[in-house]
């Protein structure tokens, strides 16, 4: 996929831009710009209604909800960002995306390994196992399971952590197994010639040369776990500390349900993260969907 | 070596025995070296393949099997399960008629069977949507937007972002944004309507659409992103020498493009199915599915009654007719319409 350069893209004298003119109605990049603008207002209209939200007054918002915020006022965000509350959830999502997407990353590639490059009997049946959780979703799971972490007592971020990781399974698997089956045959050839071990093999050779894969799988993790909700709804009740951040935002909405922009700004705050990481690897979360849809 | 010599004899006497006949010594014969190796290849499977395996089976196998068995029981979840009542498919047809029972069937239809029917309802006017409006404005975007202009790369970041919030912040910004006091009124306002008689989301017919309107902001980008992918597999050569031979930018798309990502638009329409029928997170967080369930889904009901009104086995119930419903669907899709792609692999690249 080329990147456009804006040289190129302007440029309707250029050979590129007569070659395609054909292919395009009079006019179209006019339309195309067109669409362009109305679909980008449309996506980042209510992201900065909301954010600009939480520069208001709750009288402002009732009086002028549709111009630009007068007086602008910084106090909704400093008082959420002085006080630990929103710090804390945005460290238990962190740790519990961290936690999830180590864990299914590492359990998948191991697991992916023989499945991919061992060849013995049952081999396929075990990976059928697998592939069968992708019909299991965890809404369907969802009740035995909240018993079952009751019951073993893993509560907290702990009880989201693992079973996420095991959901988390068979999409890593279906991904990676391909993958690490692509691989060429010298390498283990080669390497076990130099007298290092299936083990090594795996730690010092497979996991460097199968890193992109576990990149994209591992982005897919991250996001998965980042916006959880129907677990920590169950898990995580009481104690707002101990909040994801989506959970902390509902519980932060339904406790100051009078004072609307500073909840614009909560909700502005907990959507800054995900867009970070969304714009920083923007390009290995679109290879990994497409991915994902095309294998 | 003694030892190894001793094992070696006591585990393959046969071998041993042609060894020695042939002339041999019998030290660590070559039985005994593949059967170690044997060994330590299971071993090094079970050690790889074995965490995520007991991870699968303890966190989602055992759950999921566990939910058919509750779904046999009348069940409050709070008391021992020991305790409780096996009712066969009670609850089963307690949601799709009623019940057995002719003496609290009139009651149970109102109290059981019609939200769920209403709920699944829901759900399949979404995935009726999503072909309807979601695939064509996707569609026409992508095609419009499959071609050099200034700000494509950008677009592109910002039509997709809303794919990556999480359905819980994005619903309650809309929640915010469609408040009978919020700006979605103001704006109503604006050019001389009002906001919907009940209320965006509490009106008995347009709450549905307010958040069929809030879903579609939410994933359209994902399927435009999708096509918009698929589209720049397709060879310019193909579209210029149609081009040439006089085809109109139209037809350019109906008969090359279009037809040409279809593998793509297929898959789209699989994922966007399945998670129509799951769906749960943003439906939740806008007053729980609505104030008397406008837009409530499978997932919801199974959620509102099994956990928050202690109705574990008609919860289970409820998510096991849900499993099927998206196992019956995926099968056949799969076999009618994904078999197609698979059979003839990418013919478009």
């Amino acid at each position: 996929m080329s990147v456009d350069t804006p040289a190129r893209s302007t440029a309707a004298s250029s050979p590129e831009g007569r070659r395609r003119r054909g292919l395009m109605p009079e006019g179209s990049a006019y339309v195309a710009v067109g669409i362009a603008l109305v679909g980008v207002g449309l996506t980042l209209g209510p992201i900065l209604y909301l954010i600009l939200g939480g520069f208001r007054t709750q009288g402002d918002l009732a009086a002028n909800p549709t111009g630009f915020p007068d007086p602008f006022m910084w106090q909704n965000y400093w008082d959420i960002l002085s006080k630990p509350l929103f710090w804390r959830q945005l460290l238990n999502s962190t740790l519990v995306a961290v936690a999830t997407t180590a864990g299914v990353v590492l359990f998948g590639t191991m697991a992916a390994y023989p499945l991919a490059r061992y060849s013995f009997k049952g081999r396929e049946l075990v990976f059928v196992i697998f592939t069968t959780g992708l019909m299991f979703p965890l809404t369907v799971a969802v009740l035995p399971l909240y018993l079952l972490l009751r019951d073993m007592g893993l509560t907290g971020l702990w009880g989201l952590v693992i079973p996420q990781i095991a959901f988390g399974l068979p999409v890593t698997i279906i991904i990676l197994r391909p993958f690490l089956a692509a691989l060429p045959k010298e390498l283990e050839e080669a390497s076990f010639m130099d007298g290092i071990s299936r083990i090594g093999f795996f730690w010092r050779m497979l996991l460097p040369l199968a890193r992109p894969a576990m990149v994209t799988v591992g982005v897919l993790a991250f996001i998965g776990s980042w916006n959880a909700y129907l677990l920590p709804l169950l898990l995580l009740t009481g104690d707002p500390t101990g909040m994801t951040l989506p959970l902390g935002v509902t519980t932060f909405q339904g406790q100051h349900a009078a004072a609307t922009t500073m909840i614009m700004a909560y909700t502005s705050l907990a959507m800054l993260p995900a867009l970070a990481f969304f714009l920083l690897m923007e390009r290995r979360i679109v290879d990994g969907l497409t991915g994902a849809v095309k294998g | 070596m003694t030892a190894l010599e001793a094992s070696g004899r006591s585990a393959a006497p046969a071998v041993d025995a042609q060894a020695s006949a042939a002339g041999t010594r019998p030290v660590t014969p070559a039985s005994e070296h593949t059967r170690r190796a044997t060994v330590r290849k299971w071993a090094e499977i079970a050690l790889f393949v074995g965490p995520a395996m007991v991870l699968f089976l303890t966190f989602v196998v055992y759950p999921v099997v566990s939910a058919a068995r509750f779904s046999l029981y009348k069940w409050n979840g709070v008391s021992q399960f020991s305790d409780a009542e096996f009712i066969g498919f009670e609850n089963y047809a307690r949601a799709l008629f009623g019940g057995t029972d002719p003496a609290t069937q009139q009651a149970f239809t109102t109290a059981y069977s019609q939200p769920f029917w209403e709920a699944l309802s829901h759900n399949f006017a979404i995935i009726f949507l999503s072909m309807a409006v979601q695939l064509p404005i996707a569609l026409a975007v992508a095609l419009t937007l499959n071609r050099r202009f200034r700000g494509r790369a950008f677009t592109r970041v910002v039509i997709f972002a809303p794919y990556v919030l999480s359905e819980v912040i994005a619903g309650t910004m809309w929640l915010i944004i469609f408040d009978p006091n919020g700006i979605a009124t103001e704006l109503m306002r604006g050019i001389g309507l009002d906001m919907p008689a009940g209320g965006w989301f509490e009106d008995p017919t347009w709450g549905f659409w307010t958040v069929f309107f809030i879903i579609t902001w939410k994933y359209v980008g994902l399927a435009i992103i999708l096509f918009l992918a698929g589209l720049s597999g397709v060879s310019e050569d193909l579209q210029e020498a149609a081009a040439i031979d006089g085809a109109s930018w139209w037809q350019i798309q109906w008969r090359i493009n279009i037809p040409l990502i279809g593998p793509t638009i297929r898959i789209w329409a699989f994922l966007s199915i399945i998670g129509s029928i799951q769906l749960f997170d943003m439906v939740w967080v806008l007053n729980r599915g609505g104030t008397a369930g406008q837009y409530s889904t499978i997932a919801s009901y199974m959620m509102e009654i099994g956990f928050f009104r202690a109705d574990w086995g008609y919860g289970s119930a409820i998510a096991v007719i849900m499993f099927f419903l998206s196992f019956v669907i995926a099968l056949a899709y799969m076999a009618t319409i994904l078999r197609r792609d698979n059979a003839h692999p990418r013919k478009a690249r």
